[in-house]
């Protein structure tokens, strides 16, 4: 008896099976990208300058600003027909107002222009500013009137008060914040002092330096006051007087305005820069306006402060604690179920390991340091209360089972037979592990921390309750000595998505923000992952091991 | 190869295998059993290592052989399941006194496996890890180490030129012939070999077993193997187990032109295994 092969066309079933999953993983891909288009389109538009369009009506005053939204108003009952369309206008001008944006049935408008001297001025306080230039001032000398003339003397004079704002930035967050700061190291000193009560000698002594030393700081502080106050004079010294569309006038120093823009004049080239460097702002600036305006680098930084502090303690932790389960410990039921629970910490809901982090880390740990080393200045806490490191390492340890599992796999992946190699030239089972088998599980080791790093970026909800928070005076880094400030609050991307999108005070004006800071966030993820990867590479090329 | 030698009646259940004269003993093993478990793996087995010749284990699958061989540097000591009665004699110290120390033994007991199994290092890291291990620290020291080592395993001229890339960056037989220099690099005495060349084509092959040849001037060789021309070709004496039973252990001549045992015979002639 024979078998013959069975005639059969093709293999449709295979094909179809193919097929499907090729389908499956074009749609993950279209789904990626989409996400990834979706963020980047309604961020992007955002910093591209419109023109500014002045809407004359039929008995009310003129509108001039950017139209953002048109959409047909819905028809009446009966006629189905719609009787005209609609715009959203970004009118700025909040303390006229009232609101950023308006909306206008165009059937009411009687002419559309777009005049050449309008003006946008984007401001640190009360955000944009559409009108015309009336008058430019220094006290009550004027210096210009006339739209063209005052906008020639202005771009000089805004110069300057540029590079006035910048100094004075300097000089609050620099001199100023270096007698401050001694200011304050001085007070806690007292009270230190207070609170240890030494003998009444060296009280005496010592109180009598510090007071001294606490006079000349308090001496310098007035005088830089001083100058600070003259600085501050001088920068609102000259004034811009701006007329609205409708008429109002209103006058704002010249120090106020952070970037001026004619949208009906300038060319292609310019609006390109404008947007680079509206681009610059929002990844390198601080917050202004309630976060509504300005950058978000405190955000970018305290995510990526916190995430490599996360993953100095998860690396460790991790890497240890999966070493013993697979190399010491005996296999058994006892490692059995140790390893069902790693798995299972996995899957706690984030916001169960916050509380944890404030109950165990933030107020038992933390507090205890407050008791033990900042005794002088409680019941004001240091440690006691929320801040980065204990943010980090709330997230090491809900990302620390990530590790495990994936370092486990790799010590595993390393062929028994390697082990057995270094045993049999005299090695000890230590040194074996520490030299054989963890240079060869490194690769998955680091897999495993990629993987923990990408959920710690995303991670929000247990932040709010150890640390983060919407706005931070200063960022964990500074010049001031130990540098590293690891007990201070910290801003977050996630947490800024939050509060642009829901918490904000101009939700229609941040809408963009959050679309930005939602696809900075994915790149700042990538980039990170990026590193690691690459350090991951070179391992494998440089260990180019069959075992992982 | 004289007919007094050989018994008249094939002694088919002879639970004592018949031995030649070894005049210079390296290894003893006394009455060796093993158990994994509940299944015995090795019965009752005696037999003496003479000192720098090629002792070789041959046999059908799952004899024992290999099991015999991890005896000899207590590499099964690292199944907790196993079990041994009998003792080793290694220069007439026992190995398995509980005051041994094992890695010092193991230093002393080189292997190469059957596989090849490299660090994932580099070429040159791969040699020095045994002395390191062993507390060598300076690097001439460790560069002379490094170049003898290799020379001694006929690799040098073919990565003196690239002791930095990745020992896995080697062809099978050069890997082997790394875990040679390798198990060279700590000065054993003795070098157990578990099928070395099983993995390897005949050039490859060829190149080891010159090389064993020359290692026995200064080492004794233990080595397993399936192929029993190889046997034939390279060692001294060949010990045949079977089912965990020591057979046969004659010098390699004589057990394969003439052999005493009916087992034996069978297996070498193709019969079974």
């Amino acid at each position: 008896m024979s078998i013959r092969p069975k005639h059969r066309k093709g293999d449709p079933l295979g094909d179809g099976l193919t097929a499907l999953c090729g389908g499956a993983l074009a749609l993950n891909l279209v789904l990626v990208f989409a996400l990834l288009w979706v963020l980047l389109v309604n961020a992007a538009g955002h910093f591209w300058q419109k023109e500014l369009i002045l809407f004359e009506r039929i008995d009310a005053p003129p509108l001039l600003g950017e139209v953002h939204d048109r959409e047909p108003i819905p028809a009446q009952s009966d006629s189905g027909v719609s009787p005209g369309d609609r715009v959203r206008i970004r009118v700025g001008n909040r303390e006229l107002s009232g609101g950023d944006f308006v909306w206008l049935d165009l059937t009411t408008v009687t002419r559309e222009s777009r005049p050449d001297d309008g003006v946008l001025l984007e401001r640190l306080e009360w955000g944009n500013f559409y009108g015309t230039m009336v008058e430019l001032r220094r006290g009550e000398e004027v210096l210009a009137t006339g739209p063209d003339r005052v906008w020639s003397a202005f771009q000089a004079i805004h110069l300057e008060k540029q590079r006035e704002f910048e100094a004075l930035h300097r000089f609050e967050k620099g001199q100023i914040g270096d007698v401050n700061y001694r200011l304050e190291r001085i007070h806690s000193a007292q009270r230190k002092l207070e609170f240890e009560q030494p003998d009444p000698e060296t009280l005496g002594r010592r109180s009598e330096e510090l007071d001294r030393r606490k006079e000349t700081a308090e001496v310098e502080f007035e005088a830089l006051t001083r100058q600070l106050f003259a600085m501050r004079e001088e920068f609102v010294a000259e004034t811009l007087v701006m007329e609205a569309a409708d008429g109002t006038r209103k006058e704002m120093a010249v120090g106020e305005v952070v970037r001026a823009v004619q949208p009906n004049r300038i060319g292609t080239f310019s609006t390109l820069s404008l947007y680079a460097s509206r681009i610059k702002e929002f990844l390198f600036d601080a917050p202004r306006e309630s976060n509504t305006e300005g950058g978000i680098f405190p955000a970018i930084f305290g995510t990526v402060m916190m995430v490599f502090i996360m993953s100095f303690a998860v690396a460790p932790f991790g890497v240890l604690a999966a070493l013993y389960l697979r190399e010491y410990a005996r296999q058994g039921f006892l490692v059995r179920v140790l390893r069902i629970a790693v798995n299972n910490l996995a899957g706690v809901p984030s916001i169960v390991f916050g509380m944890f982090g404030l109950g165990f880390l933030v107020y038992l740990i933390g507090g205890s340091i407050d008791q033990l080393f900042y005794p002088e200045v409680l019941p004001r806490p240091t440690f006691g209360t929320g801040g980065i490191l204990w943010a980090s390492l709330t997230l090491a340890l809900l990302t620390v089972p990530v590790v495990i599992v994936a370092t486990e796999e790799g010590l595993a992946a390393v062929p028994r037979i390697v082990r057995e190699g270094s045993l049999a030239l005299g090695a000890t089972k230590f040194e074996t592990t520490w030299r054989v088998v963890v240079p060869a599980a490194a690769p998955g080791i680091l897999t495993g921390l990629i993987l923990a790093m990408a959920r710690a970026a995303g991670e929000v909800a247990p932040l709010m309750i150890v640390g983060m928070v919407k706005l931070a005076p200063s960022l964990p880094i500074d010049s001031h000595f130990p540098f590293f400030h690891l007990e201070r609050k910290f801003m977050h991307l996630g947490f800024h998505i939050y509060d642009l999108g829901f918490q904000s005070p101009n939700v229609e004006a941040t809408k963009p923000l959050v679309f930005a800071t939602a696809f900075l966030l994915i790149a700042v993820v990538t980039v990170m992952n990026l590193l690691a990867i690459a350090v991951r590479n070179h391992l494998v090329n440089k260990y180019a091991t069959s075992a992982v | 190869m004289s007919d007094e030698v050989r018994p008249a009646t094939r002694p088919e259940d002879a639970t004592r295998a018949i031995s030649p004269k070894i005049t210079d003993p390296n290894l003893v093993v006394r009455s060796l059993s093993l158990w994994y478990g509940g299944s015995q793996a090795l019965h009752d087995v005696s037999l003496v290592i003479p000192r720098n010749q090629i002792t070789a284990f041959i046999g059908p699958s799952g004899c024992g052989k290999s099991t015999l061989l991890r005896c000899f540097n207590r590499l099964n000591d690292l199944i907790s399941t196993v079990r041994i009665e009998g003792d080793i004699l290694f220069e007439g110290h026992s190995i398995y006194d509980p005051a041994e120390d094992i890695n010092a033994l193991r230093k002393r007991i080189g292997m190469v496996f059957q596989k090849s199994n490299p660090f994932p290092k580099s070429i040159y890291e791969n040699i020095a890890y045994g002395p390191k291990i062993q507390g060598v620290k300076k690097k001439q020291t460790l560069d002379a180490i490094v170049e003898k080592s290799l020379r001694g395993a006929a690799l040098w001229d073919e990565v003196k030129d690239r002791l930095g890339e990745s020992a896995l960056s080697l062809s099978g037989g050069q890997q082997q012939r790394l875990c040679i220099a390798r198990a060279i690099a700590v000065e054993p005495e003795v070098i157990l070999l578990d099928e070395p060349c099983s993995a390897l084509d005949p050039i490859a092959t060829t190149k080891i077993e010159q090389l064993m040849t020359d290692l026995k001037e200064q080492y004794t060789l233990v080595i397993v193997t399936h192929n029993m021309q190889q046997a034939s070709r390279i060692s001294d004496h060949t010990a045949f187990l079977y089912m965990g039973q020591l057979i046969e252990y004659q010098e390699t001549e004589k057990l394969f032109i003439n052999p005493i045992m009916k087992q034996t015979e069978d297996y070498i002639t193709g019969r079974f295994g």
